[in-house]
């Protein structure tokens, strides 16, 4: 069988890949855990806990400012990793790198910098039905500040974005179209060059939530063709509270300041107050500095390890947990759609998905019960939540079995 | 421990067919609870005589351990007076989270005792104590909405 020293047919050694992941290697209520939650957030590997450390044991400092060495050293490992997102995003120049805290601040900042000053009443935001709340609920407060409308793009029975409505959404009262690459929900991959496109023709200031696609996908901000794009650093094996914003510097330059304070400014006055360029006029207060460390490391790791292949071998993990899910009575599978990215997810007939996921918990197995944070998702396959298995380069084929295992059980439990 | 610990027959009877499911007629008192964290919701109905819970009926939309809780309090508190359900209330909290009185035998517990089995599995506690909730804000007649977030 598969998930043994060998490799799982894709010239993956997946045994060598999860020796690197310290939390992999524990039991669950006497089970071997079986990590299948991460489209929540991914564990890190040791290389990444150990450059994080190391930076606090030997570099740590603040940065961008003090003459000393280890200032120097820390504003050098910051810059690092600036440059390591804008080569990993293919982004023009590595000013347009903006460290957040993640996605969600990432497009709180667009949403308010961009957002606040560029919409005016009568203009429209266009998003997906697949968003997660973090790409609704900052549109919607700031689209009631501004007197715009929210418009959103239906998604097919499949899981799909209906492409032909949303052509037909973006108009030339379109100002921002705001859309995920990977929905967390469901795990369709969105045609985002095409969209962008799209919103592109009507002169349209395009942001991609990359939160689910960084882990997966090879991101080339430019070739999208996008005017900014989000992710979080803890979904691609980085540390929680660190994540970035790529904007082009021609949008960045005529924006305002999202927040107030230190290292944001040129100089300042009572009277007056110079802002800093970007990326730093984005970047009050001292950063995540640990954090951009750790993410910087990850992306290494990951650019090492080699993104297709990691794509190939989650891509047999999903193709094997699609089919043996969907070949089980009364499993129903929400998200069918033709191009996916390490998402499964199903409902039970019968058995509420928190109960699923108890039962699983008991069997070592991590999944996400419950909307996702996609609510409005949920209402469209009128279903009040879903279990969602979703899996990472670490993940073994044969750690199905654990997955079909909670599953019969909780049929048979709740038949 | 293996999840049969928590889903025990009475439960999964419960859940199966909760009884009581309903809303009653004339019902004097009601309130709405929900569990924002998961998605539950629960509506419990009461109809008063003086100081007796004559009559209570709830609807549910959630888990089974929300469910089969609702059901199985509708059992225990119709025909109690107000004030034996509102120490219920507490007697049950402290069940499921594992600080239940010892001098309180299983026998008195009826029907409640198979929620013990909750307290092993703490993120499962606020399932089983919405339907609970529900009922004391029904009882105090507070109009607000009831979340187990608070």
């Amino acid at each position: 069988m598969t998930g043994g020293g060998v490799l799982e047919g894709t010239g993956f050694d997946v045994k060598r890949i999860r020796e690197q992941f310290p939390a992999l290697d524990q039991s669950v209520h006497g089970r071997p855990l079986v990590y299948f939650d991460n489209a929540a957030t991914t564990h890190k590997p040791q290389r990444v806990i150990d450059a994080v450390s190391r930076h606090d044991s030997t570099d740590n400092a603040n940065v961008h400012r003090g003459v000393h060495t280890l200032s120097q050293r820390a504003t050098d490992a910051y810059e690092r990793a600036r440059q390591r997102v804008a080569s990993f995003l293919n982004t023009e120049r590595a000013s347009e790198v903006v460290f957040t805290r993640g996605t969600t601040e990432a497009i709180n900042l667009v949403a308010n910098a961009y957002g606040g000053t560029a919409l005016e009443r009568g203009d429209e935001i266009l998003i997906t039905g697949m968003e997660h709340h973090s790409n609704i609920v900052p549109w919607q407060q700031v689209a009631k500040r501004t007197g715009a409308t929210l418009q959103v793009a239906p998604v097919a029975d499949d899981g799909s974005l209906d492409l032909g409505a949303f052509e037909d959404l973006v108009t030339e009262d379109t100002r921002i179209a705001a859309f995920s690459h990977v929905s967390n929900a469901l795990g369709t991959v969105n045609p985002v060059k095409e969209l962008t496109r799209l919103a592109k023709e009507e002169d349209a200031a395009v942001l991609v939530d990359g939160a689910q696609a960084v882990p997966h996908l090879e991101v080339d901000v430019q070739a999208i063709g996008c005017d900014f794009y989000a992710f979080s650093g803890h979904k691609v094996y980085g540390p929680t509270g660190i994540g970035a914003l790529y904007g082009r510097y021609g949008r960045l330059e005529r924006m305002d300041p999202y927040q107030g304070g230190g290292e944001m400014i040129r100089s300042v006055a009572f009277d007056e107050t110079r802002f800093a360029d970007p990326p730093q006029r984005f970047e009050a207060g001292t950063p995540n500095i640990t954090g951009s460390v750790g993410l910087g490391e990850a992306l290494t790791f990951l650019g090492e390890v080699g993104q297709r292949k990691v794509k190939a071998h989650e891509d047999r993990v999903l193709d094997v947990a699609t089919d043996r899910l969907s070949g089980l009575d009364g499993v129903r599978l929400i998200g069918t759609a033709p191009e996916k990215a390490s998402v499964v997810s199903f409902v039970l007939e019968g058995v509420h998905p928190h109960d699923v996921g108890t039962i699983l918990d008991r069997k070592g197995v991590a999944i996400r019960a419950g909307h996702h944070c996609a609510q409005p998702l949920m209402e469209r396959f009128d279903v009040p939540a879903t279990c969602r298995a979703s899996f990472a380069m670490y993940n073994r084929v044969s750690e199905v079995d654990a997955l079909v295992e909670g599953i019969t059980e909780a049929v048979n439990l709740f038949a | 421990m293996d999840a049969t610990d928590l889903y025990q027959e009475v439960i999964l009877d419960h859940t199966k067919s909760p009884r009581n499911f309903e809303r009653v007629e004339g019902a004097d008192r009601d309130a709405h609870g929900d569990n924002p964290l998961c998605g539950d919701t629960l509506t419990v109905y009461v109809r008063t005589n003086g100081d007796t819970i004559e009559e209570i009926g709830f609807q549910a939309e959630g888990c089974a351990i929300s469910k089969a809780s609702g059901s199985v309090m509708t059992e225990t508190v119709e025909g109690k007076s107000i004030e034996e359900a509102r120490a219920l209330v507490e007697v049950f909290r402290d069940l499921v989270r594992g600080e239940r009185d010892q001098d309180l035998g299983v026998a008195e517990l009826g029907d409640l005792a198979v929620f013990e089995g909750v307290k092993k599995f703490p993120t499962r506690v606020k399932c089983a104590t919405l339907a609970w909730h529900t009922l004391l804000a029904a009882l105090e007649d507070r109009d607000e909405v009831v979340t187990t977030e608070a």
